[in-house]
C-alpha cells in the first residue's frame, strides 16, 4: 500500500517536472527564435521606411511614415526588372536540369549497362570538387567557347548536380522492377515508360526538389558573377551585391532589395516546409 | 533506328548529365592542375601562345605571399571557432525540439530552418546594416541595456567573429534537421528501458541519444568544415576581405586573385593547396572515425 502510494507520489512528482522541463526548453526556444526571425522581421520593417526614418536615432520598431518608394525606386531607377526576369530565366533552365537529373538517376537505377558502377562512382566524386577550384577553369572552358557573357553560359555550369542524381537514383531504385516489365511487353518504348511510368511513381520526391531547384535558381551568385560582365544579364543576387556597393549609406533601398529576394523564398517555404523537412528525414540519412 | 535508339536508352539517359559532369567538374580539375604550372593571365587569355610553363613558381610564391598566409590563418579561425558552434547549436536546438510534446514544437523547425533557404547575398547585406556602427540595430540594442559599441566589421579579430556569427545563423537550420532525422531513428525501447532504470532526461540524453547520434555528429563535422573551408560569401559581400585581410578567407583570395587581378595560374595554385587541405582533412577526420569505432 505505502509503496504503491510512494510510486505514485515519484510518478506525479517526474510529471511535474517534466512539465517544468517543456515550458523551459519552450521558453529557450522562443527566445533563440526570435533572434533567428529578427534580421527578417528588421529587413522588411526597414523596407517601408521613408530615408528619413531610416537615418532616425533612436530607430523606430514599426515604420512611423510608411512607403513603397524605396520598392517603385528599384524597378524605375534601378535595373530590377531586368535582373528579375534574368533569375526566372535561370530558374527555368534549372528544371530542364532537373529532368536530367531524373533522367540519369533513371538511367543509374535500373539499368544494367556496362561501365554502370564506375560511372555512379564518378558522378559520386564530383560532389567533393570544391568549386573554388573549378571557378576558373570553368570560366576558361566557356571563354573558349565563346560562351562568357551569355545566358548559356551562366546557366551551363550547374545546371547538373550529383546530389539530385543520388537522390533520384535511391528513390527510383524502390520502383518495381516487374511493373516497367509488364509496360515493355505492352510495346512501350524507354522513353515512354520513363514518362508515363516513372515520373508519375517519382512524385513526390519530384515535387521537393521542384522546389529546392527553384530556391536553387532563385538564389544563383556565383556563376552569374563571374560570367556576366553586362547588367543586362545580372540576377537578383548580382544586382543586390551591386547595389550594396554603389547605394552604401541606402539602408532602405537595401533593406528594399533584400525584401524583394527573400519574401518569396520564405512564403513558399512555410507552405512546403513539411514535404521538404520530411524529404530530408527520408532521403537525407539514408 | 527505333530498335537501336530503345538499347541504346540507359546510355541516352544518362549521356547529358555525364557530358556536363565531365566538361564542368571533371575537365576542369586538369585544368586547374596545368594552369597552376603556367604564368596565365589576362594576355594568355586572348592569345594562347603567350602562356608559358614555370614549373612550381606559382606554389612557391604562393605559400611565401604574406596575404595567402593571412587567409589561411583567417580559414582555420573560421574552421576552429565555426564548426564546433554549428554542431553545438545544431544539436541543442535539435534535442530541445525532438524532447518537445507540445505541437509548437513542430514550428520551431520552420523558424531556426529558415535562414538556410534564403539567399546569402540578401542575408549578408540585411546583416551589414544590423551591424552598422552608427544605424545598426544591434549597436542601439547594446547600449540600450547599458553595455558600450562593439566594432563589428572594422576590428579584424571582431570582424571574423561577426562573420561567424552570420555564417552560424544560417548554418544551424540544415544541421538542426539532420539531427532531428537520426533522433528520430533512435528506437523507443532504450528509452524506456532506461527510465525503468530510474534515469533522468540528462541522463538519458547523455548515455543514449549522444552516443547514439555518433554518426550524424561525424557527417555534420565533415560536410560543415568542408563548408567552411570553402567561406566566401559572407566576406565577399559583407566586407570584400577587410579590415586589412583580416577576413579574407582562401576561397576569397582565390577568387580576388582569378577574376580581380586576372592571374588565373597563380589563383588555380592557390585553390590547388586549399583543395589538397580538404581531402587531407577529410581523410584524417575519416581515420578517426574508423579508429573510434574500432575502438567501441
Amino acid at each position: 500500500m505505502s509503496t504503491a502510494m510512494e510510486g505514485k507520489k515519484k510518478d506525479s512528482r517526474k510529471q511535474s517536472s517534466g512539465a517544468a522541463f517543456q515550458w523551459l526548453s519552450g521558453i529557450v526556444l522562443t527566445i533563440g527564435g526570435l533572434f533567428f526571425l529578427l534580421p527578417f522581421f528588421w529587413m522588411i520593417t526597414s523596407s517601408f521606411k521613408p530615408e528619413g526614418e531610416i537615418v532616425q536615432i533612436p530607430p523606430t520598431f514599426w515604420p512611423e511614415s510608411f512607403t513603397m518608394h524605396n520598392f517603385t525606386y528599384l524597378f524605375n531607377n534601378m535595373k530590377f526588372d531586368v535582373y528579375f526576369k534574368n533569375t526566372l530565366i535561370i530558374v527555368l533552365f534549372s528544371y530542364i536540369g532537373l529532368l536530367l537529373n531524373a533522367l540519369a538517376g533513371f538511367g543509374f537505377a535500373k539499368y544494367d549497362f556496362k561501365g554502370r558502377n564506375a560511372l555512379f562512382v564518378l558522378v559520386l566524386a564530383t560532389m567533393m570538387i570544391p568549386s573554388q577550384v573549378t571557378m576558373i577553369p570553368v570560366y576558361l572552358i566557356l571563354n573558349s567557347l565563346g560562351l562568357t557573357n551569355t545566358m548559356t553560359g551562366i546557366v551551363l555550369p550547374g545546371l547538373v548536380g550529383a546530389f539530385a542524381i543520388f537522390l533520384f537514383r535511391q528513390f527510383m531504385s524502390t520502383i518495381p522492377t516487374e511493373l516497367l516489365e509488364a509496360t515493355r511487353l505492352d510495346g512501350a518504348s524507354e522513353y515512354r515508360i520513363f514518362a508515363q511510368i516513372v515520373l508519375p511513381i517519382t512524385k513526390p520526391i519530384l515535387a521537393v526538389q521542384a522546389i529546392l531547384t527553384f530556391i536553387g535558381g532563385w538564389n544563383s551568385f556565383l556563376w552569374p558573377l563571374i560570367i556576366a560582365n553586362d547588367e543586362s544579364l545580372y540576377t537578383l543576387s548580382v544586382g543586390l551585391s551591386l547595389l550594396k556597393g554603389q547605394y552604401a549609406a541606402n539602408f532602405g533601398l537595401q533593406m528594399a532589395g533584400a525584401t524583394f529576394m527573400v519574401v518569396p523564398v520564405i512564403l513558399l517555404f512555410t507552405y512546403f516546409q513539411k514535404h521538404i523537412i520530411e524529404n530530408f528525414s527520408i532521403s537525407g540519412m539514408k | 533506328m527505333k530498335g537501336f535508339l530503345n538499347k541504346q536508352a540507359p546510355y541516352i539517359f544518362i549521356a547529358p548529365t555525364l557530358i556536363l559532369l565531365t566538361l564542368f567538374s571533371i575537365v576542369p580539375i586538369l585544368v586547374a592542375l596545368v594552369i597552376s604550372f603556367t604564368d596565365m593571365d589576362l594576355g594568355g587569355l586572348a592569345n594562347f601562345n603567350s602562356i608559358s610553363f614555370i614549373g612550381f613558381e606559382n606554389y612557391v610564391e604562393v605559400l611565401k605571399d604574406p596575404v595567402f598566409m593571412k587567409a589561411i590563418y583567417n580559414t582555420i579561425f573560421y574552421v576552429v571557432i565555426g564548426v564546433p558552434l554549428v554542431i553545438l547549436f545544431s544539436l541543442a536546438i535539435a534535442l530541445l525540439i525532438n524532447l518537445g510534446t507540445s505541437r509548437i514544437f513542430k514550428a520551431f523547425r520552420v523558424v531556426y530552418y529558415l535562414p538556410s533557404v534564403t539567399n546569402i547575398v540578401a542575408v549578408a547585406v540585411v546583416w551589414n546594416y544590423l551591424y552598422n556602427p552608427t544605424l545598426g540595430l544591434f549597436n542601439y540594442l547594446l547600449n540600450l541595456v547599458g553595455l558600450p559599441d562593439v566594432p563589428w566589421l572594422t576590428e579584424p579579430t571582431i570582424a571574423k567573429l561577426s562573420l561567424i556569427l552570420l555564417a552560424l545563423w544560417k548554418a544551424v537550420g540544415l544541421n538542426m534537421i539532420i539531427f532531428i532525422a537520426a533522433l528520430q531513428g533512435i528506437p523507443k525501447s532504450y528509452y524506456e528501458a532506461a527510465q525503468l532504470d530510474g534515469a533522468n532526461t540528462w541522463q538519458q540524453v547523455t548515455r543514449i541519444t549522444i552516443p547514439m547520434l555518433r554518426f550524424a555528429i561525424f557527417f555534420v563535422s565533415i560536410t560543415t568544415m568542408i563548408g567552411w573551408l570553402q567561406f566566401f560569401e559572407e566576406p565577399f559581400v559583407m566586407t570584400q576581405g577587410g579590415p586589412l585581410d583580416g577576413t579574407l578567407s582562401v576561397a576569397l583570395f582565390i577568387y580576388q586573385n582569378g577574376f580581380k587581378f586576372n592571374n588565373f595560374g597563380y589563383a588555380a595554385a592557390g585553390s590547388f593547396v586549399l583543395f589538397v587541405c580538404i581531402i587531407a582533412i577529410t581523410l584524417v577526420q575519416l581515420k578517426l572515425q574508423k579508429n573510434e569505432s574500432d575502438m567501441t
